[in-house]
């Protein structure tokens, strides 16, 4: 039987404000919601979807296991072997995308990442090459990995092998390069490729040598007190890759190294804040891939993007992508660099919003909401915003600026739909012309369009004509 | 020459009532002709051409449709001002100032998380409803779904999903409810006291709270279950639920479950089941043969050891000009009509209607004047779904009625009005003030007799008294009881026959 009578009267007014002005002169306690009409073209398709029996349950189990995952690393390793990738094959980050249709920065990661194999002895005779079909691509996400902007995996790149030790499910991601002129933002000159091959040649197997000597790293636990140091582990990953290089350090110098290649390694790592990015991306991806294909479920799996287009995956819809245009960051430009030399909004990296990190984060790290000249006041109004959207609140990323409240986790397309909220993104800036690298770092939303369009498929996957229910 | 401007501001949103408000104040600056402020829904759309202006290219219904016709130029400057200043004003009030604070929330969901869990009401268009009700429901609400034009298998959904989670769903287009001393809706501030109502209809529980007040009965809870819900299709969902909360709580000696017409085998049901229960159940539920309102709380009066006391009657000041004719009713309340319909086609014979009593006698709403069509007597329930698309409740906007009552008049077939005017919180501020006119308007033509029933409670804010005061001084002769009004009014027919 319902409580109704025997509780406190709470009203919660959704919709006319004059009925809660009402009850207010009755002196009862109300909240106002700010309720607006959902995104165009979403009402006939929110009813099925939320009325679908196996939705409560479905994402409840989606949250579930996104949050069991502990991502360990437990190796480093190269692309070729460890993902099977072949000469001429090559890895990008976001949805699905042909060279024609391929962005600045995508087309100078892979004409750089086409020399680097061997495949063309210049980046034009790269380009020419790829504009004849001669290389094949497909998303990192097809092949368990992920990649930071361009997102460009090669045979001969070495990765970050990442295990969650209670099911033995593996992500992928490459080393992270730096800052400025580097590969993954478009930029392939004659340093980008040097610095890839001592990547490839030294550093990649000292941190193999060094991973295997310590054990496994808990990445996972890493993340958890990055967030409570400032980091929100996108666009600011300072602690992380310190807490990183605290953990190796000691394996690195035991390795029987030469001492030269494990202080180079040890100043490359420790000057550049965005190493861990390259972890806290695998590990977000671990968590969210077990949160895969449960029917039923509206959770988002994987935002991507590849400078042309802007991805979204949702649990109940399998490996489906639903893209649209990807929009172009606001932020701060590097230099003489301005709006006009910006590439629309490309690489994998959103993967950490949608696992409650990144822009969802924000609170934790006010530095980064200066980046479009916003107050510690937006940063946690930003992450505040993001529980409207989420069905969870992860119970290790705790911000303290929120009295140790868990970020934001886990997006429901049907609370974007109805709110209208888009998820908040941090991320770099690539220059728009091929080869030209970093330009910049801001903020960006996905496209309002691929939530409807994944609304859409997933009224098609529902079963219908039963009540819902509650499992 | 005229000025103009048509603009769809994408982004903006206010409810309509808000609007509403906006567009009348737009409408009263000087200079203007025509002026719409509007969400671009299809409907508004709609109404763009009927008004001559050409609908802006792409609006869709998350745009804020703004049109506006003036005299010149300047007129349509100063116009667009008042508009900028009345959503400003709205805005501001909204933000409240304070950077650091908390932003509203946006979902029912997320007022639980921040607030705590309650009643959740909900008031947002109907083709939105099933949202937020679902999402309360999750959250762990109980839900009143003050909307109407929900979908019956919609109402299906939330009400068996409500069950599941021993959780309530007030609606959909439930109007009236008290909780918690909390008047709901459109609602009264009545003293505490042991009868509970279970109401499948907004006015006749606001008839049946109103009479108690007068009589001294004090409620303890009015729990509204929607119009449909003694219907085959839903066949009282919530009324067993309400009836079981009432049941159990231990200030309610005495329910009173309050229905449109029922279907037969669901009233049936329903008083197998109320036998089952530890407290009296009273049923007053409309129809031929059935107590009519004011004698089942009459009923209920007496259960409780009090006396009936003499329903108060404010007699109109003129002596009635009825002559023999034919009897319009124009209703804000869909259950008042339906009772004035039940004792009228006993006494006068077939009421035509909107909601008529029995198919063949079904009336398009809009027909322009009723008499002209041979129509005989009618009765029109001007709350109905089809006549509040895109507009307030007849409680709140009464210009539909207030035309309506001017063409009736004009009728020479038609002898005497009656009119419902229902008080109390969400209700117009003061109905008086704009029926009290229209009616000795009504009354000057000569042709028409004006009898009101008038649906208040002593602490209503519009002021019972005031109103009854103003009403008579126009005029007419009002009742707190509907169904002594109705009665009154086939009085006056039968006797100029």
């Amino acid at each position: 039987m319902s409580d109704l009578l025997r509780r406190e009267p709470h009203i919660i007014n959704c919709g006319l404000s004059l009925l809660a002005e009402a009850a207010r002169e009755q002196a009862a306690r109300v909240t106002q919601v700010d309720w607006a009409p959902p995104m165009a073209g979403t009402e006939d398709v929110l009813v099925p979807v939320l009325s679908d029996p196996r939705r409560i349950a479905a994402n409840a189990l989606a949250v579930e296991r996104m949050l069991a995952v502990r991502a360990h690393l437990v190796d480093v390793a190269p692309a070729g072997a460890t993902l099977g990738l072949q000469p001429g094959e090559f890895l990008h980050a976001g949805p699905p995308v042909s060279w024609d249709r391929a962005a600045g920065p995508l087309r100078g990661a892979l004409m750089g990442a086409a020399v680097f194999e061997g495949l063309a002895g210049s980046p034009e005779a790269a380009a020419e090459l790829a504009g004849r079909g001669a290389f094949t691509l497909a998303p990192c996400h097809s092949l368990s990995a992920v990649g930071p902007m361009a997102g460009v995996i090669s045979p001969s790149m070495w990765l970050f092998v990442l295990e969650d030790p209670a099911t033995g499910q593996r992500t992928y991601c490459s080393l992270n390069e730096g800052l400025g002129k580097v590969l993954r933002y478009g930029a392939f000159s004659p340093d980008v490729l040097e610095r890839l091959g001592w990547m490839s040649g030294v550093l990649g197997p000292l941190l193999a040598t060094a991973v295997r000597r310590h054990g496994p790293v808990d990445v996972t636990a890493i993340l958890a007190q990055m967030v409570q140091m400032g980091d929100e582990a996108h666009n600011r990953n300072r602690s992380g890759t310190l807490m990183l290089l605290r953990d190796l350090l000691p394996s690195m110098v035991e390795s029987g190294g030469v001492p030269g290649d494990i202080a180079r390694a040890a100043a490359f790592i420790g000057g550049n804040d965005h190493f861990f990015l390259n972890l806290s991306m695998p590990a977000c991806k671990l968590a969210l891939d077990a949160a895969r294909d449960i029917p039923g479920a509206t959770m988002v799996v994987a935002m991507a993007r590849n400078g042309t287009d802007f991805g979204i995956q949702v649990s109940g819809t399998g490996d489906e992508w639903f893209a649209a245009p990807a929009l172009t960051p606001q932020g701060l430009f590097l230099g003489g660099y301005g709006p006009d030399d910006a590439s629309p909004d490309i690489g994998d990296s959103a993967i950490t919003e949608t696992a409650g990190l990144g822009g969802f984060a924000m609170a934790a790290a006010p530095a980064i909401g200066a980046l479009v000249g916003g107050t510690a006041a937006d940063a946690l109004a930003t992450t505040r915003r993001m529980y409207e959207i989420t069905l969870a609140e992860h119970p290790l990323y705790r911000v303290p600026a929120l009295e140790f409240r868990g970020t934001p986790a886990g997006i429901d397309v049907t609370l974007v739909a109805r709110t209208g909220i888009l998820p908040q993104i941090n991320t770099g800036m690539a220059g728009k012309v091929a080869g030209t690298g970093q330009v910049g770092a801001g903020l960006v939303t996905p496209p309002a369009a691929v939530f409807p369009a994944a609304l859409r498929s997933l009224a098609r996957h529902t079963s219908h004509n039963q009540p819902a229910a509650r499992v | 020459m005229s000025a103009e401007h048509v603009e769809a501001r994408p982004g903006a949103y206010a409810d309509s009532v808000t609007l509403m408000r906006v567009s009348a104040d737009v409408r009263q600056a000087g200079g203007v002709q025509a002026a719409l402020i509007a969400m671009a829904t299809e409907l508004n759309l709609g109404l763009l051409p009927e008004m001559g202006f050409r609908p802006p290219p792409d609006a869709g219904p998350n745009h804020l449709l703004v049109a506006v016709r003036a005299s010149d130029d300047a007129a349509l400057a100063g116009a667009l001002a008042v508009v900028d200043t009345a959503l400003s004003a709205r805005a501001l009030s909204a933000i409240g100032g304070a950077s650091l604070a908390q932003a509203p929330p946006h979902t029912t969901a997320a007022a639980v998380r921040a607030g705590g869990g309650g009643l959740a009401l909900i008031s947002v268009p109907g083709p939105y409803a099933f949202a937020e009700a679902m999402d309360a429901l999750e959250a762990g609400c109980d839900v009143m779904i003050f909307s109407d034009n929900v979908p019956v298998e919609q109402e299906i959904m939330l009400k068996d999903f409500a069950a599941q989670d021993d959780l309530i769903v007030m609606g959909p287009d439930c109007g009236t409810a008290i909780v918690g001393g909390v008047g709901l809706g459109f609602s009264h501030t009545l003293a505490a006291g042991p009868v509970g109502i279970v109401a499948a209809s907004g006015t006749g529980a606001q008839q049946v709270l109103c009479l108690l007040d007068y009589a001294g009965a004090g409620v303890s809870a009015a729990l509204g279950v929607g119009g449909r819900d003694l219907s085959a299709a839903i066949g009282g969902r919530s009324a067993r639920a309400a009836l079981a909360a009432l049941d159990a709580d231990p200030g309610t000696e005495l329910i009173v479950l309050v229905s449109k017409p029922p279907a037969a085998e669901v009233a049936a049901g329903l008083r197998d089941f109320a036998a089952s229960l530890a407290t009296p159940v009273l049923f007053a539920l409309i129809g031929p043969g059935e107590p009519d309102l004011t004698a089942a709380t009459e009923t209920a009066i007496s259960a409780l050891g009090l006396p009936v006391p003499a329903w108060p009657r404010w007699p109109g000041e003129a002596p009635d000009a009825a002559h023999a004719g034919f009897l319009r009713g124009l209703f804000a309340g869909g259950t008042l009509c339906d009772e004035a319909m039940v004792i009228a086609s006993d006494r006068l014979g077939p009421i035509r209607s909107n909601i008529p009593l029995r198919p063949e006698l079904s009336l398009a709403p809009r027909e322009p004047v009723l008499g002209a069509t041979g129509a005989g007597h009618a009765m029109i329930d001007f709350g109905d779904d089809e006549l509040t698309i895109g507009r307030a409740h007849p409680m709140i906007d009464q210009s539909l009625r207030l035309e309506r009552l001017a063409a009736e008049a004009a009728d020479p077939a038609v002898s005497v009005v009656l009119l419902d005017v229902v008080l109390g919180h969400g209700a117009h501020p003061d109905p008086a003030a704009e029926l009290g006119p229209a009616i000795a308007a009504a009354l000057a033509s000569g042709g028409v007799a004006v009898v009101v029933s008038l649906v208040g409670a002593a602490s209503d804010p519009q002021g019972l008294g005031r109103q009854a005061a103003a009403l008579q001084a126009a005029g007419a002769d009002v009742f707190a009881s509907n169904a002594a009004a109705a009665r009154f009014a086939c009085d006056l027919i039968e006797g100029a026959r």
